[in-house]
């Protein structure tokens, strides 16, 4: 039994030792900060995985609506199809299936757009739309508020055009031509 | 001519102005004084609260420890259990757990693009820590994966000797991909395949569900299926909790040999005492150190080689590999058939990325090639897992007294409860009198 202590202690010992040259060897890479998962919205291709690939229902992408970006359009190619004929709020010319944007008169011409998040499901259609007739000024990000932060996404494993990143937890947004801070445009 | 220059100047003008405002249409500028909305932001869980886990997680382990090993209390554990639930399962909704940590160090490790969190180094080394010295006390009451597990247990049944040892090798296989995954950073399996992480967020795929749903009736009767079974960072706890410096015991003083505890763990890890058997033929012996010197190497050898001839099928994993595929098969297609293919997602995210298809096809095959290492090294580590195993059987066991087998132990206390032998602080002190005296 004298001898099975000391072989235990040891490998005990070497064990220690061992963890311990893991975590100095881990701490050499390290990073004080969490991280979070984004979309760069630059990558982003509008596929639509975002609504069923979260592991949350609904998903916790949503669009943002970055007004500094906003044309304040009329005609908003986020928010009409593009068959439309009358530029009103009904159902059948919304582009949103769930109606979680709403649009406001604010003075001729202009009509402001507002993001109903409770609503969004992050399929995205508002954003191509936007993309391909106006400023790009919708986009889809992660909400941090309502994601769990899984250790691995299940969006980012689905998601066809790679854009799911790790995001440092204190620069949480990857905007498009837009920093996130302030009314400073990157072209 | 002349509209033509007017039309190139406009087009022009259109271009420039593109490129210097970036919008198409300029944000108006309000003349009724409207204030546009702030951007709704985000923000993160804070920071301080991920620290704020690392300290719970040190408490809890400290109470498991301190109830286990000095306060001998189920109960208390029980209430631990409860307790860790409810926290790191309910409240912080499963991620990042020890157990998944296990790929975030892995990945840390190999890819030096990826920065570990401290939080996360924190989550994979203290419980190793704590096992090295008072045993599997992660498992009792701190685990979440165990907890919910633990407080189901209801009419656990022994599984045959033979089914245990096979069902053993899982975690082995489960251990080996999820790393062998993280290195090549393909995916994280174990977070992608935890079957409780669904109950703990109320939300999840419905095959998780299902998973999950199985996972929690089996376990119902076979105690802690999970955790037995499967459990990838419980087989490298299993493996310290061998060496560690105390352990949980289910007699405070000395075994009377009553055999109450034989049947008391639900989780077959209490160790009957067994009789001296030494062999004395010395040919046998011979004989049975000659196979096993034959047998380890030789399953080491089949593993490995198998492992690399597989090479094709573990890269299926990686996203990249199944990309180059369904490209592949997408370019065969339009090969075949002339007219027009339905849209294929893949195939047009892949189109817009900018990458060319060469450049995916040898970033592809260039991990097909690492793969064959990987395959290797998992089944070598494999086939000398099952020779271990093997050469386990032939070991000589010796033992007294019921004791908890310090590997597979998750020291949740029910045979201490089992045991007469209580100490109570009077009794403790008259033993410690009649110790004296002898």
């Amino acid at each position: 039994m004298e001898r099975r202590e000391f072989v235990n202690k040891g490998i005990r010992l070497s064990l220690l030792l061992s963890l311990a040259g893991l975590t100095g060897s881990l701490l050499q890479n390290t990073f004080s900060d969490d991280y979070v998962w984004q979309i760069d919205a630059n990558k982003c291709t509008q596929c639509g995985r975002c609504v069923t690939s979260c592991i949350l229902t609904p998903s916790a992408v949503k669009v943002v609506h970055i007004h500094d970006m906003c044309g304040y359009c009329d005609l908003c190619g986020g928010y009409f199809k593009p068959e439309t004929k009358n530029l009103t709020t009904g159902a059948e010319n919304q582009l949103c299936p769930t109606n979680a944007i709403t649009r406001t008169y604010i003075e001729d011409p202009f009509f402001e757009y507002n993001i109903n998040e409770d609503l969004c499901i992050g399929c995205g259609k508002c954003v191509a739309g936007c993309d391909a007739f106006g400023n790009g000024s919708l986009q889809l990000q992660v909400r941090h508020e309502i994601c769990v932060n899984c250790n691995q996404c299940a969006i980012a494993t689905d998601c066809p055009a790679d854009a799911f990143k790790r995001v440092p937890a204190n620069k949480p947004n990857l905007f498009k031509g837009f920093s996130g801070e302030g009314a400073d445009f990157k072209t | 001519m002349n509209k033509l220059f007017i039309y190139i100047f406009l087009l022009l003008n259109l271009v420039l102005l593109n490129s210097v405002s970036g919008q198409r249409f300029p944000k108006p500028e309000f003349e009724k004084g409207h204030t546009q909305p702030e951007l709704h932001q985000s923000p993160p869980r804070m920071l301080v609260l991920e620290y704020v886990d690392v300290i719970v997680l040190i408490v809890a382990l400290s109470i498991a420890s301190y109830l286990i090993i000095k306060k001998r209390s189920r109960r208390g554990i029980f209430w631990l259990s409860v307790f860790s639930l409810l926290y790191f399962g309910f409240y912080r909704e499963g991620c990042v757990c020890s157990i998944g940590a296990i790929q975030n160090v892995t990945l840390a490790l190999f890819n030096p693009n990826y920065n570990i969190p401290i939080t996360t180094i924190l989550f994979f080394i203290l419980p190793l820590i704590y096992t090295l010295f008072y045993g599997r006390t992660f498992c009792s009451g701190v685990c979440p994966l165990g907890a919910i597990q633990d407080l189901i247990v209801f009419k656990p049944i022994e599984l045959k000797k033979w089914t245990q040892a096979v069902l053993r090798i899982i975690p082995y296989i489960y251990l080996s991909l999820s790393v062998l995954y993280a290195a090549t950073a393909s995916d994280f399996i174990i977070c992608k395949y935890d079957p409780f992480v669904g109950f703990f967020r109320l939300d999840a795929k419905f095959y998780m569900f299902l998973l999950g749903g199985g996972f929690l009736i089996s376990g119902m009767f076979i105690a802690r299926p999970y955790c037995r079974f499967f459990c990838p960072y419980g087989l490298i706890l299993n493996w310290l909790s061998r060496f560690s410096k105390y352990h949980m015991q289910i007699t405070p003083t000395t075994c009377i040999q009553c055999r109450l505890c034989e049947n008391s763990c639900p989780f077959d890890a209490i160790d009957k005492p067994e009789e001296l058997n030494i062999q004395t033929d010395k040919i046998v012996l011979i004989r049975k150190y000659l196979l096993l010197i034959l047998i380890i190497p030789s399953l080491i050898f089949i593993g490995g080689y198998t492992g690399r001839q597989m090479n094709n099928v573990l890269a299926k994993v990686n996203p990249t590999v199944q990309l180059a595929e369904e490209i592949f098969r997408y370019n065969i297609k339009i090969k075949n058939q002339k007219n027009k293919l339905p849209e294929n997602i893949e195939v047009e995210g892949f189109k817009a990325s900018g990458k060319t298809e060469k450049q995916l096809f040898t970033e592809a095959s260039v991990i097909i090639e690492k793969f064959k290492t990987g395959g290797m090294l998992v089944g070598g580590f494999l086939g000398l897992a099952i020779g271990l195993m093997l050469a386990n059987l032939s070991v000589y066991k010796y033992r007294k007294n019921y004791t908890p087998n310090k590997g597979e132990c998750f020291s949740c206390g029910r045979c201490i409860n089992f045991c007469p032998i209580k100490i109570e602080n009077n009794i403790k002190i008259i033993i410690k009198k009649y110790e004296a005296t002898q």
